[in-house]
């Protein structure tokens, strides 16, 4: 991604004369706790449009800020009917899915740029190259992906906002990213990409990082790294609970 | 109020899950069961991932259980030795159990596996339960007094090393309630229950034990058995949620001191034919889920194949 953002960087400077536009960018916060209380978190995404010289545009620009989670190696599984009785049956595996993706824009996709620069960028979840495993072919795994994108999108862990971005006086510019409760952890990016005539001239990123804080964190990394113990503790708890209540509501 | 649980990674309404313990806890003392073929279904409904939702319903089983263990125990209602080789079933059951568990994750199976097997168990139990209670109602009517049940089975008798359980009034071969613990065994760690559902008949029926101490052992064995599972679960699959353990507990044993109070006075035949409907019920719901068209045909697991 880095790769093709200085690709396209190096290939948008010359094109137009005159100097890209720089995008300042910062973040609400820059990393989330996870706490017993968290259910889910709102991300900030603000900063403002630097124009060479102090000159304005004579068209409003347009902007699309994506939210990335950490990648993830899936499988899809698609559900048949087999005697009366919906079962898993079919699989694929994508190598490389975001676990969590969101796109904001300042207007529908597809108005702002070509589908090519929309793939290229991965510009919305259903421009996102999830590197398939072997096996299947295209057909089947357009429709697995299209599953994907259905099933994590009704859980919130992808979407896409086309008015999400909102630019004021042409210079300053903000979007809200709402993460549910279900976010996986791990580093987060955050590309902002200043996009006129059809083409991305200036990009920034920023990067957050989601993690299980306090509490959350201590059962967690207890639970991975110290299984014997924890499922000690968790069996104690529950007799001394149990013995306790006995003891109590026995009068 | 929302609660975040650290194993499940999802956030969930901490009163929703306190009143499901509390629902179940009442079913539980009410029906003199553990509850967990109820709780596992319901957590699954709610939301909770089915790995997570089976290992700590065990885990709140260990819990629910012990009280009522302690308490049997005291009275002398517990025959050791026959709880000792039901418990070492168990662990051996539970092993099983668990590399059926994670074969069937891999393959992407699981889910529907806990539902069928769910199915044909609670159907099982459920009419036999209700063929039952509906002869001895009857039979109660008309003022017959019960037939004897037939004491020895002869699969069981031909079993070798017979052993005398004192307490169980039994002298059979330890074969056939190790066998018994194993069969309950896998069912508990799949699906997240205690067993005591399907151990207690098997108890009485098949092993014609001495019903004064068949609840007492029964009980015995869960709260072993499960903490064994706990124990495999937090060192294999990593999905037991202490969080989600504790809410459905404290629901769970106020419930069930509050059933067992309400069950005091009740006509037991009554309470068992409620509770095979109640059974009944939660097989047929989850058949239905089975043969439904879901709403979505596409699943996704982070790994897999």
């Amino acid at each position: 991604m880095r790769i093709l953002l200085l690709l396209a960087a190096l290939i948008a400077a010359p094109a137009g004369a005159q100097v890209a536009p720089r995008l300042i960018a910062d973040l609400s916060q820059s990393r989330i706790d996870i706490v017993y209380t968290f259910a889910g978190a709102e991300l900030l995404v603000f900063g403002a449009i630097q124009y060479p010289d102090g000159k304005m545009p004579d068209e409003r620009p347009d902007m699309a800020i994506i939210v990335r989670g950490p990648p993830e190696s899936i499988t899809v599984r698609r559900k048949e009917r087999v005697l009366g009785v919906w079962v898993n049956t079919d699989a694929v595996r994508f190598e490389t899915a975001p676990a969590f993706f969101h796109a904001a824009s300042t207007r529908p996709i597809l108005d702002i740029v070509d589908e090519r620069t929309a793939a290229i960028f991965e510009l919305s979840p259903e421009y996102l190259q999830l590197s398939p495993g072997g096996g299947a072919d295209a057909a089947t795994v357009t429709a697995f992906e299209a599953g994907l994108l259905g099933t994590w999108g009704s859980e919130d862990l992808y979407g896409a906002d086309p008015v999400g971005v909102d630019i004021v006086e042409d210079v300053l510019y903000r979007a809200r990213i709402d993460l549910p409760s279900k976010v996986p952890v791990g580093t987060y990016s955050v590309e902002i990409h200043l996009i006129q005539d059809g083409d991305v001239v200036s990009s920034a990123t920023q990067t957050i990082s989601v993690e299980k804080s306090g509490f959350e964190r201590a059962v967690f990394m207890m639970a991975q790294n110290k299984g014997a113990a924890y499922g000690v503790f968790a069996v104690s708890i529950a007799l001394l609970l149990g013995w306790l209540a006995g003891v109590i509501l026995k009068r | 109020m929302d609660i975040y649980l650290p194993i499940a990674e999802l956030s969930v309404n901490a009163a929703v899950i306190i009143g499901l313990g509390l629902i179940v806890g009442i079913t539980s003392g009410l029906f003199g069961v553990g509850g967990g073929f109820l709780m596992t279904p319901l957590l699954m409904f709610y939301g909770i991932p089915p790995a997570v939702a089976v290992a700590s319903s065990a885990t709140q089983v260990t819990g629910s259980s012990v009280s009522g263990a302690m308490a049997h125990w005291r009275r002398g209602g517990v025959d050791l030795k026959m709880g000792a080789v039901l418990v070492a079933g168990g662990i051996v059951g539970a092993l099983l159990g668990s590399l059926l568990f994670s074969l069937l994750q891999t393959i992407g199976q699981i889910d529907l596996t806990i539902s069928l097997i769910y199915v044909v168990f609670l159907s099982i139990v459920g009419f036999s339960m209700l063929t039952e209670t509906v002869r001895t109602l009857r039979r109660q009517a008309k003022g017959i007094r019960p037939k004897r049940t037939k004491r020895h089975n002869a699969f069981i008798a031909a079993l070798p090393g017979r052993m005398r359980f004192r307490a169980a009034g039994l002298y059979i071969s330890p074969l056939a309630p190790f066998l018994i613990g194993i069969l309950v065994g896998v069912l508990t760690f799949v699906m997240g229950i205690g067993g005591g559902l399907i151990m207690v008949p098997i108890l009485i029926y098949v092993l014609g034990m001495s019903v004064s101490v068949v609840v007492g052992t029964s009980l015995f064995q869960i709260v072993f058995t499960t903490a064994a599972i706990t124990m495999l679960h937090a060192v294999q699959s990593k999905t037991v949620d202490i969080v989600l353990a504790v809410l459905l507990l404290l629901g769970g044993v106020i419930g069930a001191q509050l059933g067992a109070r309400i069950a005091i006075g009740l006509p037991p035949e009554k309470l068992r034919l409620a509770l095979a409907i109640l059974v009944l019920i939660v097989a047929g719901r989850l058949l239905f889920g089975l043969t439904v068209a879901p709403d979505n045909l596409f699943s996704v697991q982070l790994g897999g194949i």
